[in-house]
């Protein structure tokens, strides 16, 4: 026990008020230099965050451009209208509130399955459209009742649409919702903030090749938001800039009657002018409705697209090999010319088939043609003499006068995903196969290259392209759709290849007698019945691809199952001594070259020469087969 | 007559105190008009009420408020006892009793009954103070800590147990008694991890790095420092805080309205603040220093070094020094119980300096 000095206490207490009194100044000192850190020297960084908080750059998507034909026609554009679409990560039952909206909102079980499949391909964060092109009512009845649906909005949206509906639906192709690998290319070309608020890219066709140049430039609007994300007031606005338009050498008229000319037949046709190589068709039947991408395809017609027999979505110009058949023997015969194997005058004798080793190889007509020099053997399509120079030429002679015609390569043309095609030759035979005895070329293989057989398979745009460079004399240019892209900024054309890629060392003489011997199928030959009263001189080549080997038994049409039928084939161009368009047509399992395919090059010259607009689907005539070539 | 009154009136109030508190209370209305308009009628009835409450304990003579001691403070741990029995949860703590008229918080109520319970028993032992009566007063002090942090309101046990441990330290607990009390408790706050709940780990986790969950726990903290970093010297000027404006800075009219007011005014109204607290706080001091008993001498140091914690917890909270506890600015946070519980311990202080001649020994 300690008895206390109350004076001494009194002192003591006051030592520690002092010392509480230090405590709390230094302890005030130390929040003081926290504020002097964080508004004086951090203050820069700060306030910058602090705009960051508050503004925020919101993406405004540029219009696509358009795709108009030759003569202006549009072919694809823009037009806008409400969607009503879920941010599935603001909902907490999508089903729920799904079946809630189908009590004031038409909603199809079609568009429940898009949407789902949209949820699949998304990040959680996107808003997703349940149902697209509301009426003025719809949005009316929604916005009526939008506080029940918190996370669903209805949005004003730019859609693509094709006015020709399924019509150039190959060439356009079509654009559909942004994918992983469409952003894989966007950050190739380091494109991303571009596409920042873009949803739709290019998926096929024109839409997918000129993506970048169609997309324009995204433009921003700077918005002060809340904490929340709402905008409060709009800041600066950074317009955007509409993506640059196509103007394609395509007549989309010509487009329209060439896919009509082909009924409801399946085939390619592909009409290239020959002084510059813009194309004037480019068809592949049948073909779809690219409107129904846009915005998703929904489950049942992708079902619908992708698993029909005819196979709608590919595209058989770019895509399908077939061999040429005899559509083949002018560029063999121009070959023969070029390499001194021919002259024009040289006749052979044609007994009705050819024999090597132990192999016949018989022509299609019994008792053969007789007597047959160059001009002959185009007109009347005489196998025999194919044979025989086939024989003479080699394999390799052919391979690379084939190859210089473009012929097993691709053309270049301004779609992506073309095929090369096969373009038979003993270093090709070598890579192929895997077997030493497979690899080998035997000599009897070559004779039905001659005629267009065998190993021979090429795209429909190759061979329309070697005819537009025979039209051309020898003047050879890279097909291509777009004429020019007009620069939206500057109001420029940027003009697309309207150089050529080479011109073939070619005589013109050479080329001369190939063109007469075309004109001469066209009037005297196996084009002459399809061509009978044109207006015009043409010039053609009938051809028929085996599709199925008969070896030896008759050719009976008829009895033959529709898929086993050869393919009908025709070249052509227009008028034949000043060229203004050259195609290649190609019907699948349409019988004989002259009988489905001329009819139909007859039909597209007719309205592109003289603006002959066909009533019906071009004919299929049966008769003409009578004077057709029967393969081996 | 109405001189007479209002002479009355004004006796017991200590004028550099109402001064001090006062103009505190003109910087919380200027701050809540930014932060939150609609709350301003509010809490202008709020400001009445607490300065009434002050007028009436400033005229409560000390002798009287120390026969309160004993009653409040046993009221107020059964109470404390009670809520952790029959308590209403909300949000994940225990903090309110349901009377079934009202609900009351106990833990308010234990921010003076402390101080006032403390004091009152070292001036009982005033004659021959000895180390186990300081004993006992930490004991005193940490029973009802203990049931406060456990609701869990970290917060108010920091403040009622600093409250009382100014008390203690006041009344002379030895120096080496305190270093050592120091030492123990470094060295056993690692072990405290082990007893804290996993929200009070994440806010130690965010204080360190606040980045590491920036929507999430980090997302208060990081606001606050950006509103009043982006503040700069000057400030954005009443009412343009963009922070404050756009609903970034979170619960901003209460806990981290220091946020707005320092995103408002800059470094500047932080110094006007700062130094207003100093006055208040050496004013109170002052007090302390001349006060007539050992009771109203401890009182009154308590008092004074709470409004110092407060604001030194809050100040530094919000500026990201220390980690998120619910401590409001004081006189500055919008709210009724905590400024009553201000004023009431101004009311006190003024009770103090007014009976400081009229007991002398």
């Amino acid at each position: 026990m300690e008895f206390k000095n109350p004076q001494e206490e009194l002192e003591r207490f006051r030592s520690r008020l002092a010392f509480a009194g230090g405590f709390v100044l230094l302890f005030f000192f130390i929040l003081f230099m926290r504020f002097i850190w964080l508004q004086i020297v951090q203050h820069d960084y700060y306030q910058t965050r602090a705009e960051e908080n508050r503004i925020s750059l919101v993406p405004i998507v540029p219009n696509r451009g358009l795709i108009v034909d030759r003569n202006g026609l549009v072919m694809a554009r823009n037009y806008s209208a409400y969607t009503l679409e879920i941010t599935p990560s603001k909902v907490k039952s999508l089903s729920e509130t799904i079946e809630a909206l189908a009590q004031i909102i038409d909603v199809e079980p079609k568009d429940i399955k898009r949407f789902h499949k949209l949820l699949a391909e998304s990040k959680n964060f996107e808003s997703l459209p349940i149902r697209t092109r509301l009426s003025d009512d719809e949005v009316a009845k929604f916005i009526a009742r939008r506080y029940q649906f918190p996370g669903v909005d209805i949005k004003a949206r730019l859609f693509r649409q094709y006015p020709l509906g399924i019509n150039a639906s190959h060439l356009l192709g079509y654009i559909g919702r942004v994918n992983d690998r469409d952003i894989e290319k966007i950050e190739e070309r380091e494109e991303e903030n571009n596409y920042r608020g873009t949803d739709h890219f290019g998926k096929s066709g024109l839409e997918q090749h000129y993506e970048f140049d169609l997309h324009g430039s995204t433009g921003f609007e700077q918005v002060e938001v809340d904490s929340g994300g709402r905008a409060v007031r709009m800041l600066a606005r950074n317009a955007p800039v509409p993506g640059n338009n196509l103007t394609l050498t395509v007549d989309a008229k010509l487009q329209e009657i060439a896919e009509k000319a082909f009924g409801d037949r399946r085939g390619a046709l592909v009409a290239i002018e020959p002084a510059t190589g813009g194309i004037l068709a480019l068809v592949s039947v049948p073909n779809y409705d690219p409107n129904l991408f846009v915005d998703g395809i929904d489950t049942q017609s992708w079902d619908l697209l992708n698993n029909s027999a005819d196979k709608p979505m590919i595209n058989r110009a770019l895509n399908g090999a077939y061999p040429p058949g005899s559509t083949f023997k002018p560029f063999m015969a121009l070959g023969a010319l070029t390499l001194g194997k021919r002259r024009a005058e040289q006749v052979i004798f044609d007994p009705g088939s050819f024999t090597f080793g132990n192999h016949t190889f018989r022509d299609d007509k019994k008792g053969g043609h007789g007597t047959v020099d160059m001009y002959k053997s185009i007109v009347v399509s005489c196998d025999t003499y194919y044979y025989m120079l086939a024989n003479d030429m080699g394999i390799d002679n052919i391979a690379s006068f084939m190859g210089s015609l473009g012929f097993g390569s691709r053309t270049g043309i301004d779609i992506e995903g073309e095929s090369e095609g096969i373009l038979p030759s003993q270093a090709w035979k070598k890579k192929r196969f895997k077997k030493p005895e497979q690899q080998k070329w035997y000599a009897g293989e070559t004779i039905s290259i001659g005629i267009g057989q065998g190993y021979n398979a090429y795209t429909p745009i190759q061979l329309a392209q070697a005819t537009a460079t025979l039209a051309n004399n020898g003047v050879m240019f890279r097909p291509h759709l777009v004429h020019h892209i007009t620069d939206t900024r500057s109001g420029k054309l940027i003009p697309v290849e309207p150089q050529p890629l080479k011109a073939l060392p070619l005589k013109q003489e050479h080329i001369d007698v190939i063109k007469k011997a075309m004109v001469g199928v066209n009037t005297e030959g196996t084009g002459a019945r399809a061509f009978a009263g044109a207006e015009y001189v043409s010039a053609g080549k009938t051809g028929t691809a085996q599709v199925f080997s008969l070896k030896g038994a008759e050719y009976k049409e008829r009895g033959m199952k529709q898929e086993l039928r050869d393919h009908a084939l025709f070249i052509a161009f227009a008028p034949a001594d000043k060229p203004k368009i050259a195609l290649a047509v190609l019907v699948e399992n349409g019988g004989f070259g002259a009988q489905a395919a001329a009819p139909i090059a007859r039909q597209v010259l007719d309205y592109y020469l003289l603006g002959k607009v066909p009533k019906t689907a071009a004919p299929v005539d049966e008769d003409a087969a009578a004077q057709e070539e029967e393969p081996e | 007559m109405i001189r007479q009154f209002w002479q009355k009136l004004v006796t017991p109030v200590d004028g550099p105190l109402l001064i001090f508190s006062g103009l505190l209370l003109l910087v919380a209305l200027i701050a809540l008009a930014s932060a939150s308009p609609e709350r301003l009628t509010t809490q202008l009835v709020n400001a009445t009420v607490a300065l009434m409450v002050m007028r009436i304990v400033a005229g409560i003579p000390p002798q009287r408020l120390m026969h309160l001691a004993l009653p409040v403070y046993f009221a107020g741990v059964l109470l404390l006892i009670a809520v952790a029995l029959f308590g209403d949860i909300s949000k994940g703590a225990r903090r309110w009793l349901n009377l079934g008229f009202m609900r009351i918080q106990p833990s308010e109520l234990m921010k003076i009954a402390m101080p006032l319970m403390l004091a009152w028993y070292f001036q009982k032992h005033e004659a021959m103070l000895r180390l186990r009566d300081h004993a006992v007063a930490l004991l005193l002090l940490v029973l009802p800590v203990a049931l406060i942090a456990r609701q869990p309101d970290l917060g108010t046990a920091v403040l009622v147990f600093s409250a009382g441990f100014y008390v203690i330290f006041f009344a002379g607990l030895p120096w080496k008694i305190l270093i050592g009390m120091g030492l123990a408790g470094a060295a056993v706050a690692p072990l405290a991890w082990n007893f804290m709940h996993d929200y009070q780990r994440q806010r130690i986790l965010t204080l360190l790095d606040p980045e590491r969950d920036p929507l999430g726990k980090g997302f208060h903290i990081i606001q606050s420092t950006i509103a009043i970093g982006s503040g700069g010297i000057l400030g954005k000027g009443w009412g343009q805080g963009t922070q404050a404006q756009l609903e970034f800075i979170p619960e901003r009219h209460t806990d981290f309205i220091f946020a707005v007011f320092s995103e408002e005014f800059g470094l500047l109204g932080n110094m006007v603040l700062l130094v207003l607290y100093a006055l208040l706080i050496g004013r109170g001091l002052m007090i302390a220093a001349n006060a007539a008993t050992l009771f109203a001498r401890l009182l009154a140091g308590a008092v004074t070094l709470i409004f110092f914690t407060y604001a030194f917890v809050n100040m530094g909270m919000v500026s990201g020094i220390l980690p998120v506890v619910g401590v409001p600015l004081p006189f500055i946070s919008y709210g009724g119980t905590a400024l009553v519980t201000l004023f009431l311990g101004v009311g006190i202080l003024m009770s103090i300096h007014k009976h400081r001649m009229l007991v002398q020994k």
